[in-house]
């Protein structure tokens, strides 16, 4: 019988599986952040239960942390409360907890990877949904709710229904100025929001193999905003290379058993997919997201769209509503739109090559005067090899602001947020209304468009810029 | 988690696609470390103007609606981010179910897991049921879960799919760790053959 990954994952980790109960699969590596897990500590309190693995656990603080001077005081008490409430539990419960003055602390999707933690083959959780991002490695990641969050605590397992299986294919080159971002924000496009509902999609195709794996976590990040439930690439050398060393992976003799066993992890050739999808790389143009949704994006050489052209009512209802929101004409070319803020950081892009990419481009430059940008290197790691790499003096010289790690103004729940009317060039994954504040209107983009609308002060197709 | 067998209630519409997570509970109420109190604060950047006012454009301040514990809306209800905080402002608000075409996934199974109804019916049928209770004042519905079916007054009745699992668990409000724990010497024998 020919498996996809997917499946090979899943069998690997079924506990029970019987033909009339909902399948029990085991869960490698549980990572926890302060937002949605205070709730499962409790129930696990009321319940008279503890912690099944706590070796398996891990924590760090990120979706609150202010991103200005930690040597001061957390001046959102409320805030602040959660972040307690998170180091109290993981002291109760045996967990090991990366705080805000770790050295290690960051977005949980880059830390993840970066210490080892995440390796081919795992099932790993998290109470949140870009968890997928860690499937750039060959593991099955996704997202869960805060009960969920408490089953893993309690049993290191979940109750799963298995997931459909869907191969996303791009073949080719990707054009110059074109990046992992585009990619996924192109497909995205293609399948709409819920194109990936009830699938687990697997990335396959020359174009996903000569990525690297930061910019695989890009791709399969973003799953989640096709509806996906993880996005997944198969492990290959370039794989093996990014986790030889990690602090967690395994060493010498171990690490080349573990190599022999993830190359078992890819497909078999000849298995099937419940769904398949293939794409051109050569046809993906820079992305620029216009509406309210992650699958309302267009070329950057395009226009925004006129609610008359949709296909369906529904849609051409979204569609007004969102070019209200977003206080956009139909019509309108891309490259007119003027940004009041860029922001480059969020588990989508923050990676030491995002700001490599974002400074190559701010290098010797200036940010328009009626633009505010900032930069918010996803972990400290991530910041001290910028700093090593003289990136933040770029990026200062420019006129950016340079931040401490967090997820910062990719959802806002810290200081840094959009003020109502604003609009935003942004390297992160949603354009949802009042993500980055409330009235606050986002558009995504890649690393080096964010970077080059910085300059320019309006989109600018990053293929023409010099 | 309470349990779920019928339900009657009065049925607000929500005319919109893609409704996400994002919308039904803003990430400023996200910093809580309790369970409740949250319904107050559901929709709560479409329900309330900039002066904290209701808004009357949005449709839960309808005086019409004001008792309503059945949601309609459009396709992918609940997309995006993983929060539970959304089902729980929802069931907080007072809703019991959810009717759409389609759901998000992790917010179906959130739903699951606090004793919330994700219905899912044809786009038609989903169109036609937001008609009535927009033109029908005090316009309700009967979900009986145990026979899977959305009944109108008129008796109409429109089947819906569930998993077994999560109807049972429903049904009888079940403790879904407690389910698990009994499995607890099969999870010890995976853990003794895979150790990590």
């Amino acid at each position: 019988m020919k498996k996809t990954m997917y499946e090979k994952i899943w069998e690997a980790h079924l506990v029970r599986a019987s033909a009339d109960e909902v399948p029990i699969l085991y869960i490698d590596t549980h990572l926890v952040h302060e937002v949605t897990s205070p709730q499962a500590f409790e129930g696990l309190r009321l319940n008279n239960r503890k912690v099944r693995r706590p070796d398996l656990t891990f924590a760090t603080m990120d979706h609150n942390v202010p991103t200005t001077d930690r040597s001061l005081p957390i001046t959102d008490l409320i805030a602040a409360k959660q972040m307690e409430t998170l180091a109290e539990n993981c002291t109760q419960f045996d967990i090991p907890l990366y705080d805000i003055d770790s050295p290690e602390q960051g977005i949980v999707h880059v830390i993840g990877p970066e210490l080892g933690i995440t390796l081919p083959g795992k099932t790993i959780v998290c109470g949140d949904s870009h968890t997928s991002t860690h499937g750039a490695l060959g593991a099955l990641a996704f997202g869960i709710g805060t009960s969920e969050i408490e089953h893993v605590l309690a049993t290191q397992c979940l109750l799963q229904q298995k997931s459909e299986t869907f191969e996303i294919r791009i073949d080719g080159t990707l054009p110059y100025g074109v990046t992992a971002k585009d990619i996924i924000l192109a497909i995205i496009g293609h399948i709409g929001i819920d194109g990936g509902n009830g699938a687990v999609v697997e990335y396959t195709g020359s174009a996903i193999r000569a990525l690297s794996i930061e910019e695989r976590m890009t791709v399969c990040n973003m799953s989640i905003e096709a509806g996906a439930r993880a996005g997944m690439i198969a492990p290959d050398d370039t794989t093996y290379e990014y986790i030889a060393g990690k602090r967690f992976a395994p060493k010498a003799e171990d690490f080349d058993a573990a190599v022999e066993h993830w190359k078992q992890l890819p497909t078999d050739e000849g298995a099937t997919y419940d769904r398949t999808l293939q794409l051109d790389a050569a046809d993906i143009a820079p992305q620029v997201t216009w509406g309210t949704n992650p699958g309302m994006v267009t070329d950057v050489t395009g226009h925004v769209p006129d609610p008359a052209d949709m296909a369906t009512a529904d849609e051409k209802t979204a569609t007004e509503h969102a070019l209200a929101y977003m206080d956009l004409q139909p019509g309108t070319p891309i490259t007119d739109i003027p940004v009041d803020r860029v922001f480059i950081g969020s588990c989508t892009n923050s990676r030491i090559s995002d700001l490599r990419a974002a400074a190559e481009v701010a290098k010797g430059r200036k940010v328009s005067e009626n633009v505010s940008a900032m930069v918010v290197p996803g972990s400290q790691a991530v910041k001290r090899q910028a700093e090593a790499e003289g990136l933040d003096k770029v990026f200062q010289d420019a006129g950016f602001e340079w931040r401490e790690a967090g997820c910062s103004m990719c959802l806002g729940m810290n200081p840094d947020t959009l003020s109502p009317g604003q609009r935003c060039a942004s390297t992160s994954n949603r354009n949802f209304e009042g993500r980055q504040g409330k009235g606050g209107r986002t558009h995504l983009v890649s690393p080096q468009m964010a970077a080059a609308t910085a300059v320019t002060g309006r989109f600018v197709d990053i293929r023409k810029f010099s | 988690m309470e349990a779920f067998k019928e339900h009657v209630g009065f049925v607000v519409p929500l005319d919109r696609i893609n409704v996400d997570t994002d919308q039904i509970i803003p990430k400023q109420f996200l910093k809580r470390i309790e369970r409740t109190g949250f319904g107050e604060f559901l929709f709560n950047d479409w329900r309330y103007l900039e002066n904290g006012d209701p808004n009357p454009e949005f449709v839960l301040n309808d005086p019409r609606y004001a008792n309503a514990s059945i949601l309609i809306a459009g396709a992918n209800f609940g997309c995006g981010s993983s929060r539970e905080h959304a089902p729980w402002a929802l069931q907080q608000y007072g809703f019991k179910a959810i009717l759409a075409p389609s759901f998000a996934d992790i917010f179906r199974n959130n739903c699951y897991k606090n004793g919330i109804l994700p219905i899912a019916l044809p786009a038609e049928v989903i169109t036609s049921l937001s008609q009535e209770a927009q033109d029908t004042e005090g316009y309700q519905l009967m979900i009986d879960l145990e026979e899977q079916s959305v009944i109108c007054s008129d008796g109409t009745a429109h089947t819906f799919e569930i998993g077994d699992f999560e109807k049972y668990c429903l049904l009888n409000g079940l403790d879904e760790i407690g389910w698990t724990l009994q499995y607890e010497a099969d999870i010890a024998t995976y853990e003794t053959q895979n150790p990590s």
